[in-house]
């Protein structure tokens, strides 16, 4: 009997100790973040798709060794490449992105030996049509470049 | 208005809980012959998240593969890749430095936490509290800033290196680690007052779903499943890997057998995972995060090769099989919670309904990671 009316007082107990420390926490600051109306920054080291890097005149650093495509264990990448009459290096011209295959995990960049190409920090890459995932580079630096 | 259903006394119906229901936590489905509220059979169904990760294995090179792993556990992703890292420096001979040996530790075992608090939550609210889980939330919050600043991801990491690491650790990640540990310690405690102590959440878990050491034997269960049922295994002790011989840390173990023991060794492993954490920031040496000599082509000589690790679900295991060739042979994956999973099927026999999903909470189910 005694033992009944015990369990009785300690859950009632038990739930007040619970009540008081949500009630506590009801006037703690908040710590989240209305989005999308604010947004966060990335941290420097944020993985997200990856862009060229352009040299000081704003072409692209990348000189076409096709590594970072080996690399690619989902073969997102595809670029070409083509000499232009009278120079030596090969020149860029064309690097897409499948962002619909890629799962960020960095070993393109990883594998770049000339700094061609880093992580970008966008992350607001919502769309309903496959299409915009396939991300021309080489566009996106040239009107960057603009 | 069609006239209810009347059974007989002696007739049972099926139920079905999932593909997607809440309580199942993913893409599982179980077949409950029910009679009434009583369970009198059920059958777990899996395989709709199936992604052939072991075949992958064998088509992709090692780095390629690398990746992969952390897609299988989505909430405790640096144990997988631990694992695997280490099978395949084991085949190849590559000696990792310590000071990568130690930071991969670190960052296990706060990935371990993570991956505890969001059981926490996400059980809680099974269970029908829905605040615990904000709280869990919050604080694990601050393990995915600390490690998204390391490794640039928040959850599918893929941070761990053939020999080493991706990227060192800095002086603001120990500062915010060491501010951690005091912070969760605190919250430790809210959770203890706050649910431990809460006399619906002993009610409905005390005593509820005996799970005997036969059974869990049986069924190769391990992690909380096990050491809730007073089996003391865990592999950071049993059979020594990392640096994890150079840490003094307690497996915590139960021997009621029931939810509520599981649900204990959870809580208190947060607390031994804190300890870790707090002797690998002391103990941290100096030095390289990548070995000076290491093969440019990974191509481990022709042999078998295992590996076990303790991750948050239990003792996961890689074992490869090389043919000397840039691919492995055949690459198994040995998940804990595949195991732990087909316990349900015969232990929810003659349980309440809510009894076996509070049950199925306990054992902390990630299904992609049963699926791979």
């Amino acid at each position: 009997m005694v033992a009944y009316f015990t369990e009785i007082f300690n859950g009632l107990l038990s739930l007040f100790i619970g009540m008081g420390i949500t009630f506590k926490e009801f006037f703690k600051p908040t710590v989240t973040v209305a989005y999308p109306y604010e947004t966060l920054t990335m941290c420097a080291r944020y993985r997200g798709h990856i862009e060229l890097v352009p040299d000081e005149e704003g072409n692209p650093k990348c000189v076409v060794c096709g590594l970072c495509e080996k690399a690619c264990p989902s073969d997102c990448i595809s670029l070409a490449g083509e000499k232009p009459e009278g120079g030596k290096k090969k020149e860029l011209t064309k690097y897409n992105l499948d962002f619909t295959r890629c799962s960020l995990c960095g070993s393109c960049v990883e594998s770049c030996s000339f700094g061609a190409i880093d992580f970008s920090k966008e992350y607001n890459l919502a769309s309903t049509r496959k299409e915009d995932f396939i991300f021309n580079l080489l566009q996106r630096l040239e009107e960057k470049k603009k | 208005m069609n006239a209810p259903i009347l059974l007989q006394p002696d007739e049972t119906f099926i139920l079905n809980v999932g593909p997607q229901h809440p309580a199942t936590h993913g893409v599982l489905r179980v077949k409950m012959e029910m009679s009434g509220e009583y369970i009198v059979n059920a059958e777990t169904v899996i395989g709709y998240i199936h992604r052939m990760h072991e075949k992958m294995g064998e088509l992709k090179t090692y780095p390629q593969f690398l990746m992969n792993l952390s897609r299988m556990d989505y909430l405790g992703a640096l144990g997988y890749s631990h694992c695997h890292v280490l099978v395949v420096e084991k085949a190849s001979g590559i000696v990792v430095p310590e000071r990568a040996e130690y930071i991969r530790a670190i960052m296990v075992e706060l990935n371990r936490i993570a991956s505890h608090l969001f059981w926490f939550g996400a059980f809680v609210m099974d269970l029908g509290g829905f605040s615990p889980l904000m709280y869990a939330l919050q604080d694990r919050e601050h393990i995915l800033d600390m490690l998204e600043a390391v490794t640039g991801s928040r959850l599918t990491y893929c941070y761990f290196r053939f020999g080493g690491l991706y990227n060192d650790i800095d002086d603001d990640f120990i500062a915010a680690a060491r501010r951690f540990i005091p912070r969760m310690r605190k919250s430790l405690k809210k959770y203890k007052a706050l649910v431990t102590g809460n006399i619906i959440f002993r009610k409905r878990l005390e005593g509820i779903a005996p799970l005997t050491p036969e059974m869990c034997r049986k069924y190769g269960a391990s992690s909380a499943v096990a050491r809730g049922s007073g089996i003391n295994f865990d592999v950071r002790r049993n059979e020594p890997y990392s640096v994890y011989p150079e840490f003094d840390f307690d497996i915590p173990v139960y021997h009621e057998c029931d939810s509520l023991a599981r649900y204990m060794v959870r809580m208190d492993e947060i607390e031994q995972s804190l300890r870790i954490v707090e002797q690998g920031l002391d103990k941290l040496p100096g030095g390289p995060i990548m070995p000076d000599k290491k093969p440019k082509i990974i191509k481990p000589p022709a042999g078998d090769y295992y590996q076990a690790v303790e991750t948050a679900r239990g003792s996961f295991g890689v074992r490869l099989v090389s043919d000397g060739g840039k691919n492995p042979y055949r690459l198994k994956l040995r998940s804990p919670t595949y195991s732990n999973m087909h316990l349900f099927d015969e232990a929810c026999r003659g349980m309440m309904i809510m009894d076996a999903l509070a049950f199925m909470g306990s054992l902390d189910l990630v299904i992609p990671e049963i699926d791979r």
